[in-house]
């Protein structure tokens, strides 16, 4: 789960990490006076999910209240499109404003999981405010790493030799070290999957503040996070995918105009790659659990569906503790029952019972194009697509 | 031959009054795994999977009552997400050799502790979110479907499970038995590796061939990859799923996520291929292009080719 920035702040500075002063807001009278009250001058931060603000225009620096009234005015209601949001790019709804800080230097950290390890691991670089991604293609060892122990957090120690990488000393060095120990404490105290400070700033007079701040979380965890879920904003997410959780079913959006239903995840990463090779495009990813029950599958294609832009349906279950028959008959008992259903769907069935499967598939009124292995039903399904029957 | 799993094997499951723990562990009793012990705390000297001529597998309150009391070496894990860490660590605690959590949705974090923790036990975690594992003909301790395997010489590791099952049964169709199937799970941090089911693949003489089916997100394929060049000069297949998946979102498994620009497939791919891997772009070639495999295997080196049932076609 994503949070905003102005979210994250307000869960490290109650961990106690440094963040500039600010407030946020959706109006811009009140981001004047909130710019007035940090004396005059502020940068306006557009809040959405999404990274690349910058890039795209969602933060400015306001030399007075006015200016930064004007830039609100700007931002807010604007269609922010950044390298991460897609060309359609995301509604604008509030603004951060916060105090503009002289900048001496710009640094990186971040907390997130080292899977190799089986610990969370603190990377720290000097080079600020560019994607870490970039740091690690160009210089990797300008990347600085610390393991850290589960159950102790970051040891003292350990800060202060990221800090000493970093190119920091005396009192400032103890800034970064007290801050990166928060940072951490703040990572395992919320179940977080990443956090990321990006620049962490240091000032002309040796302060050391979290000038960007990204978090997400663990999704397993949000069971015992309540003060996390309470931070979730459903309108920076897809609709559809809102839908499916409501459902439990497991969906992900894609560019394409096939959509498909399969059950478990690895076969159902398999099934839109196979439809890429046969030259279609998957319109999503969606996993109906390994049972792949009537009422499932019935909600996954209501879903499916209501995609514009799908031409044609897949549907490939492997019919493992279920019998394929039964789930032959789930899928027809489905479309009979959403009623007028006219796009094409092809249907793979799998596993015990698969020749009585696809003779339910066969009988049934509405006339699926059945297919008999992967290879089959993706060839199938992308000339259905181009025929745009 | 087998790995882990075998006739020896003494199952104890938890959470076994749960309606999956029930159905499950009956099914493990069906396909002919000796389930010897069921625990849920709380409903201690009950019995389940009774009926007319069979004896109920008895259920204990904890896992060191039903190892004093059963034997069992062996533990399948039903136990829900909140609860699952803890499972996991009491039947290290038992000493319970062989632990297959099939839970899914345990927090991270749960998995770290759980992690720290069995380093100091002698238990071999499988999973979590995983399939299970079978060795055909033996036993089986997991949810997969028992029938559509078949025993014989290649073994089977993978991520996922229905994948996993779409695997085995192209296999079985082309006649191509399994000697073990290791579903190691679709978790960031899991309890055993591709690396140590190969080990252990490696050390059975049985064991032919190797169908290995990874997923995108983090570097265990590639490090699979360099073990294999290094140690291991039987034919693997290798297949990886989510080429198509853009980065950044999470494709169902916790651990099936793109990265800051690493764990694309095509990365894993490229790793396998440079490790001699036979890589499999449609994964509805795994069972032929094992096949083919193990042909080319034994033309050259006829003094290896044993038992495998009509490998040549099916």
């Amino acid at each position: 789960m994503k949070i905003h920035e102005f979210q994250a702040k307000e869960i490290l500075r109650a961990h106690g990490v440094a963040t500039p002063r600010g407030r946020v807001t959706d109006d811009p009278a009140a981001a004047a006076t909130i710019c007035e009250e940090l004396g005059g001058r502020c940068v306006v931060k557009a809040q959405i999910h999404a990274g690349g603000r910058g890039k795209g225009g969602g933060v400015k620096l306001a030399r007075s209240p006015e200016e930064a009234r004007e830039i609100a005015g700007r931002i807010l209601g604007m269609r922010l499109v950044t390298p991460q949001t897609g060309p359609e790019g995301q509604l604008v709804r509030r603004v951060l404003i916060e105090e503009a800080l002289d900048i001496a230097r710009e640094l990186y950290v971040s907390v997130t999981l080292d899977r190799h390890a089986g610990k969370p691991i603190v990377m720290a670089s000097a080079a600020g405010g560019m994607e870490i991604e970039e740091v690690a293609a160009r210089d990797p060892g300008a990347i600085l790493r610390q393991e850290v122990e589960p159950l102790l957090g970051l040891l003292p120690f350990q800060g202060r030799a990221l800090a000493r990488g970093l190119g920091l000393a005396g009192a400032t060095a103890g800034k970064a070290a007290k801050l990166l120990s928060a940072l951490v404490g703040a990572y395992l105290a919320t179940d977080a999957s990443l956090v990321e400070i990006n620049p962490l700033l240091v000032t002309g007079g040796g302060d050391v503040l979290a000038l960007d701040a990204k978090m997400t979380f663990d999704d397993n965890a949000l069971f015992r996070r309540p003060e996390v879920v309470a931070m979730r904003d459903l309108a920076e997410e897809n609709a559809m995918e809102v839908e499916a959780g409501k459902f439990n079913l497991n969906y992900i959006k894609l560019d394409g105009n096939i959509a498909c239903m399969v059950n478990g995840a690895g076969l159902a990463m398999a099934t839109m790659d196979i439809i890429q090779l046969y030259g279609g495009e998957p319109a999503n990813f969606l996993d109906v659990g390994g049972g792949a029950s009537q009422e499932a599958v019935k909600n996954a294609f209501r879903l499916l569906v209501s995609d514009p832009a799908v031409r044609a349906v897949l549907i490939n279950i492997f019919g493992g503790i279920a019998r394929t028959d039964r789930i032959a008959r789930g899928v027809v008992g489905a479309i009979e029952e959403l009623g007028n259903v006219t796009l094409p769907v092809v249907v793979r069935l799998e596993g015990t019972n698969v020749e009585q499967g696809r003779e339910v598939l066969r009988q049934a009124p509405f006339k699926f194009i059945v297919a008999e292995q992967m290879a089959d039903a993706a060839e199938k399904v992308v000339a259905a697509a181009r025929g745009g029957a | 031959m087998a790995i882990w799993v075998n006739g020896e094997t003494r199952l104890v499951v938890q959470g076994i009054t749960g309606k999956e723990g029930t159905f499950h562990a009956l099914a493990c009793r069906d396909y002919g795994t000796r389930v010897v012990a069921g625990v849920t705390p709380g409903k201690g000297g009950s019995t389940v999977g009774e009926s007319a001529g069979v004896a109920g597998i008895p259920v204990y309150d904890t896992v060191a009552e039903a190892r004093a009391a059963t034997e069992c070496n062996a533990a399948m894990i039903f136990v829900p997400p909140p609860f699952a860490a803890d499972a996991i660590m009491e039947s290290a605690a038992a000493q319970v050799e062989l632990t297959v959590c099939i839970t899914e949705g345990i927090p991270v974090a749960d998995m770290l502790r759980v992690k720290a923790f069995l380093a100091d036990h002698p238990t071999r975690l499988i999973g979590p979110n995983c399939p299970g594992v079978i060795s055909p003909g033996m036993a089986k301790i997991g949810i997969m479907p028992g029938h559509i395997h078949t025993p014989g010489g290649v073994g089977v590791i993978s991520r996922s499970g229905t994948l996993t099952y779409e695997a085995v049964w192209q296999l079985t169709n082309l006649g191509l038995g399994q000697s073990t199937c290791v579903g190691i799970g679709g978790d960031p941090i899991n309890g055993t590796s591709f690396i140590d089911v190969l080990q252990a693949f490696a050390g059975d003489p049985e064991t032919e061939g190797i169908v290995m089916i990874g997923e995108i997100g983090g570097s265990a394929e590639e490090e699979a990859a360099a073990w294999i060049a290094a140690n291991y000069d039987r034919p693997v297949v290798g297949f990886i799923a989510g080429r198509t998946a853009p980065p950044g979102r999470r494709m169902g498994h916790a651990g099936a996520i793109v990265a800051g620009g690493r764990g694309t497939a095509a990365e894993k791919m490229a790793a396998m291929r440079a490790a001699g891997l036979h890589v499999v772009e449609s994964p509805a070639k795994l069972g032929e292009t094992m096949a083919q495999a193990l042909l080319a295997q034994r033309a050259q080196r006829p003094v290896q080719a044993p038992r495998v049932p009509r490998a040549n076609g099916g």
